[in-house]
């Protein structure tokens, strides 16, 4: 399994498209540093007081991160769909598998390689990101571990969905699927949100069931509710308690994902993993 | 070391490496296998051959336990088809090779090397012995994105050799290779062979096997239809003579005395007939009257034999058709 890991790894650090992501992620990160330096001067000059100035930062930090996101879910999709795929169809997998390797082995060895490539990625974007908006703005969360751990786990769900589907899928199939699959459980999510909102005049309305099957499925909306909670400011978080309708705001969290939730996720992993190997077992390339 | 030591208890004990029986095979409604039973000996070159079709890619997954048998039983390196710690003793060159494109020769054999758990100490000289043995000394920095097919195809037999394999599993190891590495393949296999490895050959380039192999097996339609010695599989020798006037009954009269002579056309066929009884035979020919054109003596090729066993002479469907159809992979 080591083997194949470090493999991955070689493999991914030699393709021209990771390296095109990190320079993107430096450029889009100066370019919001940028953008940020002009909004915090504009806001004080126009005699804004820290808390809105903070307010406004942290909800510019949110929509980076989920741009970074949204890029990470993309880079776990077209990093994780060739990895078992491509190497059934070209044969690459052939000389490899008729070595003493377990087939359970080779996908965990892949999925590792990938898992520390993309979280590599997404830890040094997101923190890169945050520790600049800070030193732009003088705003940074109070954990910025938190929000760069949840950013990192949705893309790792999305690499354990791509890895799934790329033993049996070719490679743009299984890509597609699983971006599709992300959007539709952050839309899920959104649905509650909504649903929230439309509550509070019809409280016959309830949408809560959209989100919670849309968590189970893929618990990528939930996680991305937890980058949400980690960027915001604790005295926005509290002066909100107090309003009913701050949750239907699809980009405003209340409180952390429930532990229940977190466990959840790590048992989904698990048993995407399992399916994945023995969906490989029984594949005869 | 351990690799060599128990391929000595092999060779001593003369226990097969491959012996399977009626090992079938289907994907969905197709048979890719029918009914394969063949026996491989320790340090033996072994030729499997068989037009398109016939399974013999299928086989090769089947040993290497890249695919699971539909039926029968199969022991290789004495352990059942597919168990891991046999597999460590297993050299292979799929038919299809392909290596990543990214790491460069030797980065690829220290893959293979992590893979079967080859000690660090003797890596640095495996990999400078295979890659002389396939003549890709030279190319040992260079990415497998810059070789030729034919490069590859040589660094896919350098994979296969590393590690001192007991049983060295070789699928069509020279479709990308020009007449030069044909024959440097056919001294590889030998030196293989030399060392005490079995090696089997899957190939349907007959003038190769018959050039290397000490025994064949031909399969068709997923079945031995053929195995053994080569000299077994071809059969006696034969005089093959081209004479016209031939008189009406010399064959049961004084040409009897040679053997079961027949015509094929115009020419004479009469089998194992000693070499020093060919003058003779001329002699008789001549002195019944007949004209004699051409003589001719030897062992029926293996291409010959190879037809009558899979009874497809001439141009036969498409092969890719023909495995379709037959529901084989293309073997």
């Amino acid at each position: 399994m080591i083997a194949i890991a470090k493999l991955t790894i070689g493999e991914a650090a030699r393709r021209k498209i990771l390296w095109v992501l990190v320079i993107l992620a430096v450029l889009a990160v100066t370019l919001v540093a940028w953008g940020v330096g002009r909004l915090v001067e504009a806001g004080r000059e126009s005699g804004a007081d820290e808390l809105e100035i903070r307010l406004a930062v942290s909800q510019v930090l949110i929509f980076i991160a989920f741009q970074f996101g949204f890029v990470q879910a993309m880079t776990a999709a077209f990093l994780g769909s060739p990895a078992i795929a491509s190497d059934l169809e070209s044969g690459v997998a052939l000389a490899v598998l008729a070595r003493p390797i377990r087939r359970s082995s080779y996908l965990l060895g892949r999925w590792l390689g990938l898992a520390i490539v993309l979280s590599a990625y997404g830890a040094g974007s997101s923190l890169f990101a945050i520790l600049v908006v800070g030193g732009v703005s003088g705003y940074t969360p109070p954990s910025i571990v938190t929000p760069v751990a949840f950013l990192v786990a949705e893309g790792l769900v999305v690499l354990t969905l791509t890895m799934l589907l790329s033993t049996r899928l070719p490679p743009i199939g299984g890509g597609a699927i699983a971006v599709v699959a992300f959007g539709l459980a952050w839309m899920a999510g959104t649905i509650e949100r909504v649903g929230i909102a439309i509550s509070a005049r019809n409280p016959d309305v309830d949408l809560g069931f959209v989100g919670d099957i849309g968590r189970i499925l893929l618990p990528t909306d939930g996680l991305w509710r937890g980058v949400i909670y980690g960027l915001e400011p604790p005295i926005v978080i509290a002066a909100a308690r107090d309003q009913p309708l701050a949750e239907a705001n699809p980009f405003f969290a209340l409180s952390p994902p429930p532990v229940a939730f977190l466990a959840w996720v790590v048992v989904w992993v698990v048993i995407v993993l399992s399916l994945a190997a023995l969906s490989l077992r029984r594949r005869e390339p | 070391m351990r690799a060599t030591r128990w391929r000595t208890r092999l060779i001593a004990s003369s226990a097969p490496v491959i012996d399977v029986a009626g090992l079938r095979k289907r994907y969905g409604r197709i048979e890719a296998l029918a009914d394969l039973t063949m026996t491989v000996r320790p340090g033996e070159v072994f030729g499997f051959l068989g037009p398109n079709g016939a399974g013999k890619t299928t086989t090769v997954k089947l040993l290497l336990g890249l695919a699971r048998p539909s039926g029968g039983s199969g022991r290789v390196l004495g352990a059942p088809l597919g168990d891991r710690e046999a597999r460590r003793r297993i050299g292979y060159l799929p038919e299809l090779f392909r290596y990543q494109p990214w790491l460069r020769a030797r980065e690829v054999l220290a893959l293979h090397a992590d893979l079967i758990g080859m000690p660090g100490a003797t890596r640095a000289r495996a990999f400078d012995d295979v890659l002389g043995l396939v003549g890709l000394a030279d190319r040992a920095a260079t990415p497998v994105s810059g070789f030729s097919k034919g490069m590859q195809q040589r660094l896919g037999l350098g994979v296969a050799l590393l590690g001192d394999p007991a049983l060295v599993i070789l699928d069509e190891p020279t479709s990308a290779l020009d007449p030069i590495g044909r024959m440097d393949v056919r001294a590889i296999l030998r030196t293989a062979r030399d060392r005490g490895a079995a090696v089997f050959l899957n190939s349907h380039l007959l003038s190769e096997v018959e050039r290397v192999c000490d025994r064949v097996a031909v399969v068709d339609r997923g079945k031995v239809v053929a195995a053994g010695a080569l000299a077994e599989v071809l059969g006696g020798r034969e005089t093959r003579i081209r004479a016209t006037g031939v008189p009406a009954g010399a064959l049961d009269g004084p040409i009897a005395a040679f053997g079961r002579a027949t015509f094929d056309g115009s020419d004479l066929i009469v089998p194992d007939l000693d070499d020093e009884r060919v003058p003779d035979l001329v002699a008789a020919l001549v002195g019944l009257g007949a004209r004699v054109h051409e003589v001719s003596s030897g062992r029926e090729s293996l291409e010959q034999r190879f037809v009558e066993l899979v009874g497809r002479g001439g141009p036969g469907p498409d092969p890719a058709t023909a495995a379709t159809e037959r529901g084989a992979e293309p073997g």
